[in-house]
């Protein structure tokens, strides 16, 4: 055991050392918290919309001074006067504008006559979240200007009223999670896989293995150490990831106890697939070479970014056995819900095994000689 | 030189030691034995098989055939007797730069669970030993490459193994740094009665530092002996080294047909090596026929026979031959070239 801890006592007296290694590790996650959580997730404001009046009529001033009241309140977009439909849509084309709205001739009296009145929408459907955002607003617009203008005393249409458990969860916390995961994977990928394959290449490895060390010894050693670098990036990124999001979670002990657990089976889950991906690779720029690609294995189908529910079967079936999955749910469970030790119990079975599972398996294919 | 104890069993026992791997036949059928207290070198270009045959008796890798007895115990049976009794010196240096001398070697000495009274104590005796106690706490990077080395010799010895292995530890040092750690290598010897087997390609290194020598070319071994005893088994006790002005295709012919003259080597145009048993006389001969030819010495030097010349006598080339790669590439003439 003292061995062992040799091991352990000289990767973690490098690792405070350098603490180039704990910068990297959490740099990427949280620049990444920062900037995708403020990028995505945002409410559409500021578009610009022609509108086409060919009416002029009462009903048509109704819907442009609804029009200016988004313009004011919730700023999703604002108007601009155009005289002609076919310059309006030529506009849309280029990205002069958004959107055009035309108002036919004699919409007014359509409305009054209840003949059919018809609004135009001109989309710029290559942007999706805009035009989508855009046709919702007016869609909104719409239903207001239909709805009676005296409702009835009885309600006669069908009506869904939704409860929402949680607060309002922004993007920024929405990633958190999956940046948490993020930086237990760099410490790995950095801690574990690739100063591994470096010290193989300088002759460290030679040197413990004229010692007589055993190789579980030597093997438990490595990877415990690799593993409480991973913790300790995992608990790092936790605390400032929820300060910066404003998530007050980590203030309640059982919930430190929780995020603990599952911080340390994630660490001995991605080490334990680090060490089997490394224990016979002996290039050291091997393991640079797969960062990026096991990064795409690992993080997208996990449902850090999009709901699992939406992936083709074959990504679901990468997602069942991909540790950040449950790495991501435990975390979400616990950040963003607060569910409990009933909430993660799966997330860490799964990590424990799955971690114990590969360093089984890696352990005899670590060899003791050179 | 010391006295070697010839009565207790040898240090190192190798038995018709064989690596292959594939097709490949990396050491072929190698013995030899080294006494207790001996300093013995295993001298060889790259890739000679010296580094192979280091890393087998060092437990690094597997024997294809044969046996290795270190220290009374057999390798392939028992690697980890054999680990407790050998120091073993990489040709790298693989000491943390990050790290202090004194944490590297407290490391060491926990891989091989020395108590912690015992650690200490030793931790002070190798640096004094290797003069760097001042810098026990100095971060290895702080360090010189010749005080690097010094490291990883003391961390060699921390957990006072009877046997030392070094494979080639004085690569990449300068001329001044050799010298000590050749110093520093017969002091501890002398002082922790170890044997010391190093592997080297430098023919000094091995002729000052080394009472034995077994020459390794090609994973066989072609000679072994004392420096001493190698050199006296080539033919002629000078070497004389002569470049005339103009090269004809007579001087070889010329100088082999010499009297005392033994082999004549050409080493380039008009340059030329000559073994003989009397220096002076074939010098004075050299001189006189070169005046009744008319052509021009333009350097002539005298001296005894190296192991330069010993490891040309047993495998028909020179050292440094081995150590020069030829060029990879290279551009073909350009059309009209003059040739």
């Amino acid at each position: 055991m003292n061995r062992m801890f040799a091991i352990v006592e000289r990767e973690m007296r490098k690792f405070f050392r350098s603490p180039m290694l704990m910068v990297m590790s959490l740099m990427m996650p949280i620049m990444q918290l920062l900037i995708m959580g403020n990028a995505f997730g945002g409410k559409i404001t500021g578009e610009r919309v022609a509108v086409v009046d060919y009416d002029h009529g009462p009903q048509a001033v109704k819907l442009r001074e609804a029009f200016d009241s988004i313009a004011v309140n919730i700023k999703t977009f604002s108007t601009v006067e155009y005289s002609n439909e076919v310059e309006a849509r030529e506009d849309v084309r280029t990205g002069k504008i958004n959107a055009a709205v035309i108002i036919p001739k004699q919409y007014s009296q359509r409305v009054y006559a209840q003949n059919r009145p018809v609004i135009g929408l001109v989309v710029d459907d290559t942007d999706q979240f805009s035009s989508g955002s855009i046709e919702g607003e007016m869609q909104s617009v719409i239903a207001a200007l239909n709805a009676p203008a005296i409702q009835p005393r009885m309600a006669t249409q069908i009506a869904l009223e939704t409860v929402e458990l949680y607060p309002y969860v922004n993007y920024l916390k929405f990633l958190l999670p999956a940046c948490v995961a993020m930086a237990m994977y760099i410490s790995v990928m950095i801690g574990g896989g690739m100063l591994y394959i470096d010290d193989k290449a300088r002759g460290v490895h030679e040197g413990y293995l004229v010692t007589p060390i055993t190789k579980l010894e030597l093997v438990f050693g490595l990877n415990t150490a690799a593993a409480i670098k991973a913790v300790l990036a995992g608990i790092s990124l936790t605390v400032i990831g929820s300060l910066l999001a404003g998530l007050g979670v980590i203030f309640h002990p059982m919930a430190d106890l929780e995020l603990l657990a599952l911080i340390i089976v994630t660490a001995i889950a991605f080490n334990g697939m680090m060490f089997l991906l490394m224990v016979r690779v002996e290039d050291p720029l091997t393991p640079r070479a797969m960062f990026g690609v096991l990064n795409l294995l690992l993080f997208y189908p996990s449902g850090a970014m999009y709901p699992i529910a939406a992936f083709p079967a074959w990504l679901r079936a990468l997602s069942v056995i991909d540790p950040f999955t449950y790495c991501v749910d435990g975390f979400k469970s616990i950040l963003l819900k607060d569910g409990g030790f009933v909430s993660i119990q799966f997330d860490l079975l799964f990590l424990f095994v799955f971690g114990i599972g590969t360093l089984l398996i890696a352990t005899p294919l670590f060899k003791r000689t050179l | 030189m010391s006295t070697l104890v010839q009565n207790t069993p040898p240090a190192i026992e190798v038995s018709h030691i064989v690596k292959r791997y594939g097709d490949f036949e990396a050491v072929k059928d190698v013995s030899f034995s080294v006494a207790d207290g001996e300093i013995f070198g295993l001298l060889g270009p790259n890739g000679a098989g010296k580094s192979t045959l280091i890393r087998m008796m060092t437990t690094l890798i597997p024997l294809t055939g044969g046996s290795a007895i270190i220290a009374g115990h057999n390798v392939a049976k028992e690697p980890n007797a054999v680990r407790r009794m050998i120091g073993v010196i990489p040709q790298a240096l693989t000491s943390d730069p990050d790290l202090t001398v004194e944490e590297n070697l407290s490391i060491y000495a926990k891989l091989y669970s020395v108590p912690k009274a015992e650690r200490i104590h030793n931790i002070t005796e190798v640096l004094k030993a290797v003069d760097l106690l001042k810098w026990r706490g100095a971060q290895v990077k702080t360090l010189s490459g010749g005080m690097r080395r010094r490291v990883e010799i003391a961390r060699g010895l921390v957990h006072n193994p009877r046997i030392f292995f070094l494979d080639e530890p004085t690569t990449g040092l300068d001329p001044v740094s050799r010298i000590a750690v050749w110093e520093m290598l017969s002091n501890l010897r002398a002082s922790r009665n170890l044997t010391i087997l190093i592997t080297t390609h430098y023919m000094d290194e091995a002729d000052k530092l080394c009472d034995r020598l077994a020459i390794v070319d090609h994973g066989t071994l072609v000679a072994l002996g004392t420096p001493l005893e190698l050199k006296h088994n080539v033919p002629g006790a000078n070497v004389v080294e002569v470049h005339f002005d103009r090269e004809t295709p007579e001087w070889q012919a010329r100088l082999e047909a010499m009297e005392d003259v033994t082999s004549v080597q050409a080493e380039s145009a008009g340059y030329y090596r000559v073994l003989t048993s009397s220096g002076s006389r074939t010098t004075m001969q050299l001189v006189e026929l070169a005046a009744s030819l008319g052509e021009t010495i333009t350097s002539l030097s005298v001296q005894n026979t190296t192991l330069d010349d010993v490891f040309v006598h047993y495998t028909g080339r020179q050292l440094r031959d081995e150590q020069v790669k030829p060029p990879a590439f290279t551009l073909p003439p350009r059309p009209g070239m003059q040739p």
